[in-house]
């Protein structure tokens, strides 16, 4: 398995999209940084990229990925292997390809320019969302055999993740607005790993004070050591639960 | 070697195969026939195990093969289409393959590979290849791990006619040395010499698995072409 991911990598690291996205990280880190001399602004501003860029270009790569590789596939299953490493080991491949841009892109540079806590964690929160995100395109991908609707499937996810999700969210609190939501929120946000990555960056950065009570009440439980664990496996958990359904579908499927 | 019993897959409400039972025995060349969506590759495919059936078993000496995976270690499979991935060269995919398996380079069947003159495009990628190079790419893989089952899906469509005899000269090698191989092809007079029992399968059923001097000796034609379409011939006139 691990030999695969091995190839899968090389493969990936000399296509010119993952170059293309490595660049373009690069480049605007960089120019946030140098042209924003109040580095918490500037870190607001990756904020977005890191939130909205990221799980878009992880899903859309990794569903193209994987209808392309569709036939390599094919020549994977008919060789002595586990239907369930293959599937792990593309997974792997895939996900390592794209933390190795990010990183190079963006966590580096950010961590290199504004080396304060908020910087770490947006950095950890760019690796969990990449990671949470080739997982459910890898679901997508296995669950539909139409490649259109793949990348349609994936868009969609990105889609209610980043907009319907909130406005959803947003809805909700107006209809039961006479009600304390401050805890429910608190699972709302872990049911979405943008809000989680959002929360846990916004809290960092001091402007949770404008969020009101809700604020208060997230600051007490993320801010915690037990909050911040709870928030970690609960990303760890948005990873492994669309993979292992992905696993089992992929066992099953007829190629 | 290979025994399938009672083999039924369905794609929605098109039945690819149905019933099917066959048992394939080493040292036998055996051509599967058929018009197109016959279910020749929706068998190979079940052989393989990257298609489940929906009922039935196979077993690969006397192992039945639903949820194992170690039993393709001794198949060689050339698909029809075969796509690798763009960026990899020549060289890294046998690399790899080998990789996979965890068998050394060295004690490979590496003919095909020198006799298609195939070393000169180690180095060539993926994504510039002809659909002929691609073609021998995937022949060479099949023949790489001298597989005791060979399983040849249109092996010779798309290959120029001298690649063509040059893989039909490796498959009568590896038959001499008591291989099973499962060749499907439309082309029949290419199989011709080398084919020692045939399958005919018509929309997922077998209508005859025979061994090749008992099909001449009822029809009394000498080339296959002409054995099957005198069969095919008999059956439309029983039909009507």
């Amino acid at each position: 398995m691990i030999k695969l991911v091995k190839y899968v990598i090389i493969d990936i690291l000399r296509s010119k999209v993952i170059f293309a996205y490595t660049l373009f990280l690069l480049a605007t880190s960089l120019s946030i940084f140098s042209l924003e001399d109040n580095p918490a602004k500037g870190l607001l501003s990756m904020l977005n990229i890191i939130l909205i860029i990221v799980p878009l270009v992880s899903l859309i790569f990794s569903t193209i990925y994987m209808y392309n590789a569709s036939e390599f596939i094919h020549l994977l299953v008919s060789q002595p292997l586990k239907r369930t490493q293959i599937l792990i080991g593309l997974y792997a491949g895939i996900c390592i390809s794209l933390l190795i841009a990010f990183t190079v892109g963006a966590a580096v540079p950010v961590l290199l320019l504004e080396g304060s806590a908020t910087a770490y964690i947006m950095s950890f929160a760019g690796l969990a969302l990449t990671s949470v995100f080739v997982s459910l395109a890898i679901l997508s991908s296995v669950i539909t055999r139409d490649k259109a609707k793949g990348i349609g499937m994936a868009l969609l996810m990105w889609l209610y993740f980043s907009l319907l999700y909130d406005g959803l969210l947003l809805l909700l609190m107006f209809q039961f607005s006479d009600y304390p939501l401050e805890k429910p929120m608190l699972v709302f946000c872990a049911l979405n790993p943008v809000d989680l990555a959002r929360v846990l960056i916004l809290l960092k950065m001091d402007i949770s004070a404008l969020m009101g009570y809700t604020g208060a009440i997230f600051n007490q439980f993320f801010g915690t050591n037990a909050g911040i664990i709870s928030a970690a496996s609960i990303m760890l958990l948005w990873i492994i639960l669309p993979l292992l359904i992905a696993v089992k579908k992929f066992n099953k499927k007829d190629l | 070697m290979i025994i399938a019993n009672e083999i039924t897959k369905t794609f929605g409400k098109l039945k690819a195969l149905n019933k099917v039972s066959l048992t394939l025995s080493k040292g036998e060349t055996i051509s599967l026939i058929g018009s197109n969506a016959s279910g020749k590759t929706t068998f190979i495919k079940c052989l393989l195990g990257m298609v489940i059936p929906d009922t039935g078993t196979i077993s690969f000496n006397n192992q039945n093969i639903l949820n194992t995976w170690q039993y393709r270690s001794s198949i060689g499979y050339m698909p029809q289409i075969a796509h690798y991935p763009d960026n990899m060269n020549i060289g890294q995919i046998f690399d790899m393959l080998h990789d996979l398996r965890k068998q050394s380079a060295t004690d490979a069947d590496t003919e095909l590979i020198t006799s298609f003159g195939l070393n000169r495009f180690m180095n060539k990628s993926m994504r510039t290849l002809s659909g002929g190079t691609r073609q021998k790419v995937s022949a060479a893989i099949a023949f790489l791990f001298h597989p005791q089952v060979l399983i040849l899906d249109e092996p010779t469509a798309g290959l120029d006619p001298l690649s063509s005899e040059l893989l039909k000269e490796k498959i009568r090698k590896e038959k001499e040395q008591g291989k099973l191989i499962l060749i499907t092809s439309h082309i029949l007079s290419d199989l011709d010499d080398l084919v020692t029992q045939v399958i005919y399968l018509q929309e997922g059923e077998i209508i005859f698995h025979k061994n090749i001097s008992q099909l001449r000796s009822e029809t009394n034609e000498e080339k296959l072409s002409r054995v099957i379409a005198a069969i095919m011939k008999n059956n439309n006139s029983q039909n009507d």
